[in-house]
């Protein structure tokens, strides 16, 4: 659309246009001269779209600039340290980052599963008539604000949910370890954990998941659906030879959005996990930790030294989730640009 | 920016393969009244007897062997373990009437069915829930017309609100769209209509952007704004961490309504001698507006509700503080955030009267998104098309009533009807 307003470069310049001598039709070099106007516009449209990465590359800065105390504080064993004691300098993240990491492995077991049925119930097997109305209700959830995840999953969940989880310690601990809970049979002992603020992340990540699949998912070619059932397909034939195939490129997308997002998410797990410094190795029992709560439960210590290290804690995070959307955002574009060329 | 996909395609109709019987053909005798159409696909007697069947067998079993038979407990691992042999008494009775494939068939279709309403069920319960729990403060007035200074622990409900939070919140919010929406649509515009070399890496950081953690876009502030600048903690702080979080929904949002604007209407702009940049204001942005004003919405409902960015920059406090610029400024999720730690059962019911009044603003500000989303870029609501006749009439008057009294045509009816015109430029026929 810009062609006509841009200075447009001539096709007979253009080194792979072939050049037929003087006396062939060549098209017209069309110049429109950018006025002041253009030219102003242009320069502060410009400069909004490299806001984006002054914003990204300010925070990256400052988070290097106030973290560099810390970091020079402990040295490298702030990867390996895994306790948080600022005051005595020792502290690192060899405890809290995997813990976190743990937190949204379990929202992912739960959320995908959950989300990629739920996308495939939206764009196949709804009735039509109700496939806006859940939509909406999904872009909905993704919109309830996460402080009233947490609300809800300190209220009403976890009270609900140690019966269960007493439930699977009793009857599969013995034989799967890390569901086993040391700490003895009292209430205390089963809330607050891994695996609660886990199950409260993965509410949050099924809105995202769902919305992404059912996206790729609709678009799945029409005329490939019609072949796979003129071939006497069922309709889960269908969408197991045409629909998820289709859509194989954005699922995994949307799943690593949502491994980004439930890695960054902090204060429904805030509300809900006591906090530990120890590496989780059985999910079920009280205490539970991840960067982003880590921040949200103790910036208001005030010396220097700790924001420091809450500051160097905030780049790794950054730094990780950073690197996990944009993998993401590579894989659904490229994806993407696959699709248009299926049909 | 689901609504403006394409409608979803009611082909994927014709279901399972429909027995031979039901596509009779009517007897050669009938009147041509009884020839009715075949129903393909639909639900039969049958598949509601299998579902029905199954869940009560399974029911009963899962009763017998729970309670009564394995030393289970827990009404969670009573309803988990109920949906397990749900699905394999469906199992084994769609084994006794179908083939393999059709019963692999109906078993996705049962599972996606119940995720499908699980997902659901989750989202009523939790806005039910927050609601019953959160009217029990709010139902007393002075839950929305005091703060809560002069309220102790364990002063009863009828003391004490959240008019300090409610204020805050719309202060912090309205200042935070203040700078997100413009920045964030010329984002928009400069990707879609601009381009060049920097458009896709812009994109792709906008993504990026869209997933940071909010609590990094908390500390960004405190580090840049509070630490580094030595600014006190306040509502302004607030609003720039929100906008942060604001500005690439946004931009994203926008981008794909601007994308959705016919290009033919940017063409005539430009026949027409039009610069780039009154193009942009006078075509593209008019058409794209009811979309940009759903993204516009949209920001702000996750704006709105963001905890950790203000939990870090705004300071909290108990008084009441109208001036965004200086001194802390509680706002809704961080009284919620304050006041749910407490031991005291009040504070606790505000807190949940604060997160009920928390998700009505977020469910107004999205049923306004999506009422205001419904249209397509280009289509007008009936006012804007009352008002184009009613210029165009009014200007055709004025130039049949200024023609007889001159010999010249004049200039200024014709420019007024041209005016006219030109405001018209999303006309109905483009949608």
């Amino acid at each position: 659309m810009t062609s006509a307003a841009e200075p447009a470069a001539p096709y007979a310049g253009v080194p792979g246009q072939p050049d037929h001598g003087p006396d062939r039709d060549v098209p017209r070099t069309i110049t429109a001269p950018a006025t002041p106007g253009d030219r102003l516009f242009r320069g502060v449209l410009r400069v909004a779209g490299l806001s984006v990465f002054a914003i990204m590359g300010m925070i990256a800065f400052f988070l290097v600039l106030r973290g560099t105390d810390a970091l020079r504080a402990v040295g490298w064993s702030f990867l390996t340290e895994q306790k948080w004691q600022t005051a005595a300098h020792n502290f690192g993240i060899a405890a809290v980052l995997p813990n976190g990491l743990l937190i949204a492995v379990i929202a992912l077991v739960i959320a995908v599963p959950v989300a990629l049925f739920t996308a495939i119930f939206i764009s196949e097997y709804a009735p039509v008539r109700l496939r806006a109305a859940l939509i909406s209700l999904i872009d909905l959830m993704a919109a309830i604000p996460s402080i009233i995840y947490g609300l809800w999953g300190l209220f009403f969940l976890q009270p609900r949910i140690i019966g269960f989880v007493r439930w699977l310690t009793n009857h599969l601990g013995d034989t799967i370890p890390f569901l086993k809970v040391r700490t003895g049979d009292i209430g205390t002992s089963y809330t607050s954990s891994t695996f609660i603020a886990g199950v409260v992340v993965a509410l949050m990540i099924i809105p995202i998941v769902t919305s992404l699949s059912r996206e790729v998912f609709s678009q799945a070619p029409q005329g490939e659906r019609e072949g796979a059932y003129a071939l006497g397909s069922t309709r889960w034939g269908m969408v197991r030879a045409v629909v998820l195939p289709f859509g194989k490129g954005g699922v995994i997308g949307a799943i690593m959005l949502g491994f980004g997002r439930a890695m960054g998410e902090t204060i429904a797990v805030a509300l809900i996990i006591s906090p530990s410094f120890k590496t989780i190795t059985h999910i079920l029992e009280n205490g539970a930790n991840s960067i982003s709560a880590l921040i949200a439960l103790r910036f208001g210590e005030s010396d220097a030294l700790s924001l420091s290290a809450l500051m160097a804690a905030g780049l790794v995070l950054f730094a990780l989730t950073l690197l996990v959307n944009v993998a993401a955002g590579f894989v659904i574009n490229r994806s993407r640009s696959g699709a248009s060329t299926a049909d | 920016m689901t609504t403006l996909d394409l409608p979803p395609v009611a082909a994927s109709e014709p279901g399972g393969p429909t027995p031979p019987g039901s596509a009779e053909v009517p007897a050669e005798a009938a009147p041509p009244r009884s020839q009715t159409k075949v129903r393909l696909g639909g639900v039969t007697r049958e598949d509601v007897f299998t579902v029905a069947g199954a869940l009560v067998g399974s029911l009963a079993l899962n009763w017998l062997l729970y309670e009564r038979v394995l030393p289970f407990s827990g009404a969670f691992g009573f309803l988990v373990c109920w949906y397990l042999l749900f699905l394999a008494g469906y199992f084994a009775l769609g084994r006794l009437q179908w083939g393999k494939l059709m019963v692999r068939d109906r078993l996705v279709a049962v599972a996606s069915w119940s995720s499908g309403l699980l997902v659901v069920a989750l989202i009523v319960d939790q806005i039910g829930y927050v609601a019953s729990r959160g009217y029990e403060a709010a139902q007393h007035v002075n839950f929305f017309t005091e703060s809560m200074e002069q309220t102790a622990a364990l002063s009863p409900i009828t003391s004490g609100g959240a008019l300090n939070a409610i204020v805050g919140s719309l202060e912090q919010l309205g200042l935070a769209t203040l700078f997100a929406v413009p920045l964030g649509i010329a984002a928009a515009i400069f990707m879609s209509e601009v381009g060049g070399r920097l458009a896709r890496p812009v994109r792709t950081l906008v993504e990026a952007m869209t997933a940071l953690p909010s609590i990094v876009a908390g500390l960004f502030i405190l580090g840049v704004f509070i630490i580094t600048f030595g600014f006190e903690k306040s509502g302004f702080a607030a609003s720039l961490a929100l906008t942060v979080m604001m500005m690439p929904i946004v931009t994203r949002a926008a981008e794909v309504v601007i994308r959705l604007v016919p290009g033919t209407l940017r063409e005539a702009s430009y026949a027409l001698g039009g610069s780039q940049w009154r193009t942009v204001w006078n075509v593209v942005l008019p058409t794209a507006r009811p979309g940009l004003v759903t993204a516009v919405v949209l920001g702000m409902a996750r704006g709105v509700g963001e905890t950790s960015p203000v939990l870090l920059t705004s300071g909290f406090t108990s008084q009441f503080n109208a001036d965004p610029f200086h001194e802390h400024q509680v706002s809704l999720p961080l009284y919620i955030w304050n006041y749910v730690k407490q031991p005291y059962p009040e504070m606790v019911a505000r807190a949940f009267a604060a997160g009920l009044t928390l998700m009505v603003l977020v469910l107004i500000l999205f049923v306004t998104a999506r009422v205001l989303g419904g249209r397509k870029p280009g289509e007008l609501t009936r006012r804007q098309k009352r008002r184009i006749d009613r210029e165009a009439r009014s200007a055709e008057a004025a130039a049949r009533a200024a023609r007889p009294s001159g010999t010249v045509r004049p200039a200024t009816a014709r420019t007024a009807s041209a005016h006219a015109s030109a405001t018209a430029v999303p006309l109905p026929g483009n949608s």
